[in-house]
């Protein structure tokens, strides 16, 4: 496989640009339920200029459009967006405290609900594999659960209090109802709840002490098999994690989390978001304006895993590069967004010279 | 309102004398340090109607660029070991240049070194992109940048 052939080249080719937002475009999401068979991919962005926007790829001409911009709803920059995993709703974290739920009705996307609670800013927003909670996370220093109640209702299950200062990223772990969550404060917790008993814990703190994170830690993301997760850091480093998969599915809350190996000497930025694929590639997006991509190295001189950088992206955008996010739909297209306000679309081709 | 100043007593300098600059832009196209300075010196101070180089918190020393790598560091020192308007102050260093660089410069700003007693963690707060957007949300906070940015036009 070319991935393995450290003779391959890659490059990364443009293949749209998407302009609109009047401010700096923070986060992106692509529709899970979309881009796969007969339907057209579809991408929710997020904005400094309080809105959030959604595009569609056209089956026709094949360039994407804005189908709809979702204003006059939040007061402040959305920082944080995304889909449900079945695609029928869209959570979007603001800065004006709250986190408002939409639902595409007939064409128009309507909010059917805004949660409310953090004291200040929310930073980010996840929901579990099967829908049925949604955690929220903020620069009050907490991380609140809710359960996703018939109607669109929605019901704190927890507020959790254990990080030191403002939290970057949550993220439900693929599969299973663990809680990860990265802050300011440089760690990283999991948090769980045993059966459904509804107590929510902190079950694992990553701090220096474990070989974690020196800076704030922005965030994280799970491979396909949900047993390792990278993270990145203001630290300028990459780590990746190694869990015993089979001992948390069968409920032991004992498995911790171990360091296996730190991608150092790469950035010279903050990293401010990474992204696993399917395949196994990870995408970094900095603030030195470029997307790096590494992959799993097979360096038998190496003892246990190591990661190589596949290829660097110089100037991918004219700014600070906020996200990358891989397509569900499609293989090796990535989506990217920037402090410059666009949201770039790509295709990580092999070059065959 | 000058109730409860941090640092009612601060040392006032004189202004360095300004060296006439070459009025032909096409001459100047390296950004240099002497550049940057000239854009904030004259700041003002959030809590004493005098500039940032009056009391010292800024000199040109204090500054550096790489202009290939288009980067630029600002070291301030605040009046006081204390100070809590040292993240006010490098808010407004942060729009002033924002304002009169393009984009793609990347700017860092640290007090300088032994200068405050919480210099990590103020240098932290001072270069957290998401902080810094978030603070210039704040209305008040943004009139009171406003304030030392603009106080000296009329």
């Amino acid at each position: 496989m070319d991935l393995n052939d450290e003779g391959s080249h890659f490059e990364l080719k443009e293949i749209q640009t998407l302009s609109g937002h009047t401010d700096r475009v923070w986060s992106l999401a692509w529709n899970p339920a979309t881009g796969t068979d007969d339907t057209q991919p579809v991408i929710a962005s997020c904005s400094g200029d309080k809105t959030v926007r959604i595009w569609e790829r056209s089956a026709l001409t094949r360039s994407w459009d804005c189908k709809a911009v979702l204003e006059e709803t939040h007061t402040r920059t959305v920082r944080s967006c995304t889909w449900s995993p079945s695609g029928k709703l869209l959570a979007t974290a603001s800065f004006d405290a709250t986190t408002a739920i939409w639902e595409n009705v007939g064409g128009d996307f309507q909010c059917v609900s805004t949660l409310e609670g953090h004291e200040n800013e929310v930073k980010s927003v996840s929901w579990n594999a099967s829908e049925s909670l949604l955690a929220t996370c903020s620069r009050d220093k907490t991380v609140w659960i809710w359960e996703v109640m018939p109607g669109n209702e929605f019901e704190c299950a927890s507020v959790l209090q254990g990080h030191t200062q403002d939290v970057k990223m949550v993220k439900w772990h693929p599969t299973m109802d663990i809680l990860f969550s990265c802050s300011y404060d440089n760690t990283i917790k999991v948090v769980w709840a045993e059966d459904d008993t509804g107590d929510w814990h902190c079950i694992q703190t990553i701090g220096e002490s474990s070989n974690g994170h020196s800076s704030t830690v922005w965030a994280i993301s799970f491979n396909a098999e949900g047993n390792k997760m990278v993270t990145c850091s203001d630290d300028l480093t990459l780590k990746v994690w190694e869990a015993d998969i089979e001992g948390m599915r069968s409920g032991d809350d004992q498995v911790l989390w171990k360091h296996i190996s730190t991608l150092t000497g790469y950035h010279d930025r903050t990293i401010f978001s990474v992204h696993w694929s399917r395949e196994g590639i990870i995408a970094s997006g900095a603030a030195d304006d470029a997307i790096r991509f590494f992959v799993e190295s097979k360096d038998s001189a190496v003892v246990g895993p190591s990661y190589r950088l596949l290829l660097k992206k110089e100037k991918a955008h004219d700014m600070d590069v906020n996200v990358v996010q891989w397509s569900p739909g499609e293989n090796r297209v990535l989506a990217s967004a920037s402090d410059d306000g666009t949201i770039k679309i790509w295709e990580l081709a092999t070059n065959s010279t | 309102m000058t109730l409860g100043l941090i640092n009612a007593n601060p040392i006032v300098h004189a202004k360095k004398e300004r060296v006439a600059r070459c009025e032909d832009s096409h001459c100047c196209d390296a950004v240099d340090p002497l550049d940057i300075y000239d854009f904030v010196r004259d700041i003002r101070d959030p809590e004493h109607p005098y500039s940032l180089e009056q009391l010292s918190v800024l000199s040109e020393e204090s500054i550096s660029v790489d202009d290939k790598l288009g980067r630029i560091l600002i070291t301030f020192t605040p009046t006081i070991q204390h100070c809590s308007m040292a993240t006010v102050i490098g808010l407004c260093l942060r729009v002033k240049l924002q304002e009169c660089f393009p984009p793609h410069y990347k700017v860092d700003i640290k007090v300088s070194p032994g200068s405050h007693a919480d210099e990590e963690a103020v240098n932290k707060q001072l270069n957290d992109k998401e902080r810094i957007a978030a603070a210039l949300e704040n209305p008040n906070l943004r009139q009171l940048v406003d304030e030392c940015l603009y106080s000296n036009e009329l």
